[in-house]
């Protein structure tokens, strides 16, 4: 059990974590999403006590970090593939981490076969492919057979055959009552591993609530109709009791709760010609855009767009972060800008 | 402390036995000690009886036989440096960080075993270069048992230890291999000469880590030139010791604040 209060990491009038309050259970794999730069990495960093938060607290099992008695017996991280030393071997990169918490050796040579890097083991690991990196990082994120475990962005790298190993060895894991707590930047990947799932942005916590009840939530559907006869349709829709939704970026209609097969017929017997009717589902991935799309630090600028991004102002005196009269009130802080390529989605 | 110390020096001799950069520094340090000290010493031993009357008077035979150290030392404080900025550079210290939470413990741990190491290959080196020394010296040499020969020899040893504990501070509070190295080589190869070199300057150079700890490894006060000191062998070695503790301390107090 991983539990966060008012967790808060600024740097300088930057605000990377703002106030994060979750709690991570066991027996179920926990899903960590946000956008590139939601601050998923500085909060992994911040329960494993290797950045200092501004402010809150991470409970790992009620302790602090740093009060674990030998925390890899607790709790295992991956964090970034490329954290060990290139010119030592991936066996004396993972004996050196195993002795400091008194782990015995031949465990080492057991987590090695288990993600499969024995043929390897005594290699240099700086020779090694990002994926063996990320293997060699998940090998010593499970040294200790610990109760919690942290993966950030483990897929990352791995090739079709390598991601599919890790997914089920997380699920694999959470069927053993371990808390796993895996971080993500992709719906799609979120959806055929995670149980519950927390959504961040901009260090906000977005969403906390069990994979099910967002994809329930989420996956709605629609069809969409496209005419000539447009306002016709609309007439004809509206005296049926049909409620329809018209984009114009489109120009065209969208039902919800009604069947094509219906509206098919409905036009046919009004004699109006279309040129679409297509059932519709919206998918995980966009909703999950839908939901972070005004948290979203870099957007991509459209060319001659008015507002290129501004240089970030320099960085105010901390505690000076919302009243900086050198900034106009109207211009966010990440740059004027922000707004005007985002699309009108919502 | 939730990690036992035992545990963390055992995890930072595996770390230190394994790569080999620690080889190849340590290496060099006695090496070069003892190649350059026996180059000077020959020099010497042939133009010995064409030296002027007060230089031969104030021959110091001893620390004649350390003076490759000025080379040697180099490699010492590469070895100190890399020690610990690899951990930055290899992204390494995240998983050392988490394994070992407590700063105290794992600065600790790995000074410990880092200068216990310094210091077995610099009391090798300091020996081997004294008695290479003293063969090519010969009647112009000195014997291991006369007065205080034998504390200098330890003290050239320890001084060695001393100076890569001091280069581990720094490269614990900036954190980078470059940037560690780029300061020290050239502070202790140049800045610290010629603030030393000059009448001028020598009041304020002869405090510096380096001049005040090789006092330790001098037997005659005003050997070759060397200008009188305000300080003893002891008091050399204790100013010595006051820099090194300010920069492990200020290493500590980095390591402790700034987000790894």
């Amino acid at each position: 059990m991983i539990e966060l209060e008012g967790l808060t990491k600024r740097f300088g009038a930057k605000t990377a974590v703002d106030n994060l309050s979750f709690q991570v259970r066991p027996g179920v794999v926990t899903g960590f999403l946000g956008p590139n730069g939601a601050g998923k990495s500085t909060t992994m960093r911040m329960m494993l006590d290797l950045d200092n938060p501004t402010s809150g607290t991470v409970r790992i099992d009620g302790k602090h970090y740093r009060d674990l008695p030998e925390p890899l017996k607790h709790i295992g991280a991956l964090l970034d593939a490329k954290s060990m030393h290139g010119g030592r071997s991936a066996y004396n990169n993972l004996l050196c981490l195993a002795q400091s918490n008194r782990i015995p050796e031949r465990r080492v040579a057991e987590v090695l076969d288990l993600v499969g890097l024995t043929p390897v083991a005594r290699k240099k690991s700086k020779g090694f492919s990002l994926g063996m990196g990320q293997r060699l990082g998940i090998a010593s994120a499970l040294l200790g057979d610990p109760e919690i475990l942290m993966f950030d962005e483990p897929v990352n790298g791995l090739d079709p055959e390598g991601i599919h190993w890790i997914r089920n060895l997380m699920k694999r894991l959470a069927s053993e009552g371990r808390t796993i707590f895996v971080s993500s930047h992709l719906m799609s990947e979120m959806a055929l591993t995670a149980d519950h799932l927390i959504v961040i942005g901009q260090g906000r916590l977005l969403a906390d609530l069990p994979m099910a009840d967002f994809i329930h939530q989420n996956s709605r559907s629609y069809v969409r109709l496209r005419s000539p006869q447009q306002e016709r349709l609309k007439d004809v829709l509206h005296e049926a009791g049909i409620n329809a939704v018209s984009v114009p970026a489109t120009g065209t209609l969208e039902i919800d709760g009604v069947g094509p097969e219906r509206l098919g017929e409905l036009a046919a017997q009004h004699q109006i010609v279309l040129h679409e009717l297509s059932p519709q589902r919206a998918s995980l991935e966009e909703a999950f855009m839908r939901m972070t799309a005004d948290s979203v630090e870099y957007h991509a600028h459209a060319p001659g767009l008015p507002g290129a991004p501004a240089a970030p102002a320099p960085a105010p005196a901390p505690g000076m972060a919302g009243d900086n009269p050198a900034r106009p009130a109207d211009v966010p802080a990440w740059g004027a800008g922000f707004d005007a390529t985002r699309k009108g989605g919502e | 402390m939730t990690v036992a110390l035992p545990a963390v020096l055992n995890s930072e001799w595996t770390k230190i036995r394994t790569v080999s950069s620690t080889v190849w520094t340590l290496a060099i340090a006695l090496i070069a000690t003892v190649g350059f000290g026996a180059g000077f010493c020959a020099l010497i031993s042939s133009a010995f009886d064409s030296m002027p009357e007060i230089e031969r008077a104030t021959f110091d035979p001893t620390l004649m036989s350390f003076s490759g150290m000025q080379f040697g030392q180099l490699a010492m404080i590469v070895f100190g440096v890399l020690v610990v900025s690899t951990e930055y550079s290899t992204g390494m210290i995240r998983a050392s960080l988490a394994a070992v939470p407590g700063r105290g413990s794992f600065l600790l741990g790995k000074l410990t075993v880092a200068t216990a190491l310094a210091l077995l290959v610099g009391l090798t080196t300091s020996f081997v270069a004294f008695f290479v020394g003293q063969a090519i010296l010969g009647e112009h040499g000195i014997g291991i048992g006369e007065e205080n020969v034998l504390r200098a020899v330890i003290g050239a040893g320890v001084y060695m230890a001393l100076l890569a504990l001091f280069s581990m501070g720094v490269a614990t509070m900036l954190r980078s291999s470059v940037a560690s190295i780029s300061i020290l080589i050239p502070f202790f190869l140049i800045v610290s000469n010629l603030l030393s070199g000059f009448e001028v300057t020598r009041k304020y150079g002869q405090y510096l880590p380096d001049k005040a700890g090789s006092k330790i490894m001098q037997i005659v006060p005003d050997a070759m030139g060397r200008g009188e000191t305000p300080y003893g062998p002891w008091g050399g070695l204790a100013i010595m010791l006051l820099w090194v503790a300010a920069a492990v301390l200020g290493g500590y107090f980095v390591l402790k604040n700034r987000d790894a």
